[in-house]
């Protein structure tokens, strides 16, 4: 734990940074801007695993094993979805949101 | 002074996630989003999980910028200035995420956490020993299935940017 700081000053900050993931997920329109707002929201996520951890259950390791476990499939995730979009800009010439309208054909 | 330190690393990242989120020129919004991350590395630092910390620079500010970047210079201009956002849109999407974010802080603050002042600190091996134990509260298949996974994203990642060249060739 951090001297000095409680457990609802870093709850609040990781609740204003998924909310600012959730604004960016809501106002972007180019692809690649809306799969960092999503990184932004898993980042939030992890740092809550870890801060319950470590304030509330501090013998316990479950919370730092399960934010691996998130930035692993953070990672895996960004991978696929930039291959995906690299793919769709070859095909349609855009990443914008509103000119990808049909799956295949 | 680490109260200090934990108070700017929050200021800044707050700042650096709404300049994410809110820069037209995309290239600085993938820097921004880098800064975010070294400021949550730090964090962990803060609360010293130290490996975390190092998985989150090596595999965020290291990996996933890196790929952001790469897929920005193939797609883009540097220089490309993005669309503005609607103002409607801009006020229905801020004033949701500020109910919800209302919401949230509610519950949190009526919340009694029960918080302990132990100081600890966990060890790589630790984690290593949790992630490959198979008795009562082990992490071995969860482990397994998500090296499963990284092996089905690298090969599903490569066939789909490969795109056509792989497929009309058989």
């Amino acid at each position: 734990m951090i001297a000095g700081i409680s457990i609802y000053e870093i709850l609040t900050l990781t609740s204003v940074l998924f909310f600012i993931g959730i604004y960016g997920f809501f106002t972007r329109d180019n692809l690649i801007t809306v799969l960092m707002a999503v990184e932004l929201i898993l980042n939030a996520a992890a740092v809550n695993f870890v801060i319950i951890n470590t304030y509330l259950y501090p013998d316990l390791i479950q919370g730092a094993v399960y934010s691996i476990f998130i930035i692993a499939l953070a990672a895996a995730e960004t991978a696929l979805a930039i291959a995906i979009i690299i793919n769709l800009y070859r095909i349609i010439y855009s990443v914008e949101v509103k000119d990808t309208e049909t799956m295949k054909y | 002074m680490e109260t200090i330190i934990f108070y700017i690393l929050a200021a800044l990242t707050i700042i650096f996630s709404v300049a994410s989120v809110t820069s037209r020129k995309i290239l600085r919004a993938v820097i921004y989003l880098l800064f975010v991350l070294i400021c949550i590395s730090g964090i962990y630092f803060l609360v010293n999980y130290n490996f975390l910390a190092a998985i989150q620079l090596t595999v965020y500010g290291g990996g996933i910028i890196v790929l952001f970047i790469f897929a920005v210079m193939l797609i883009h201009h540097v220089e490309l200035e993005l669309e503005k956002t609607a103002l409607k849109k801009k006020l229905i999407a801020g004033l949701l995420s500020a109910a919800g974010l209302a919401v949230t802080l509610w519950a949190i603050y009526t919340f009694p956490f029960q918080e302990t002042n132990t100081y600890t600190s966990i060890e790589v091996a630790d984690i290593g020993r949790i992630l490959l134990s198979y008795e009562d509260g082990g992490f071995i298949l969860p482990f397994e299935v998500i090296s499963v996974l990284l092996v089905a994203v690298m090969i599903g990642a490569i066939v789909i940017a490969k795109g056509k060249k792989l497929t009309e060739n058989n």
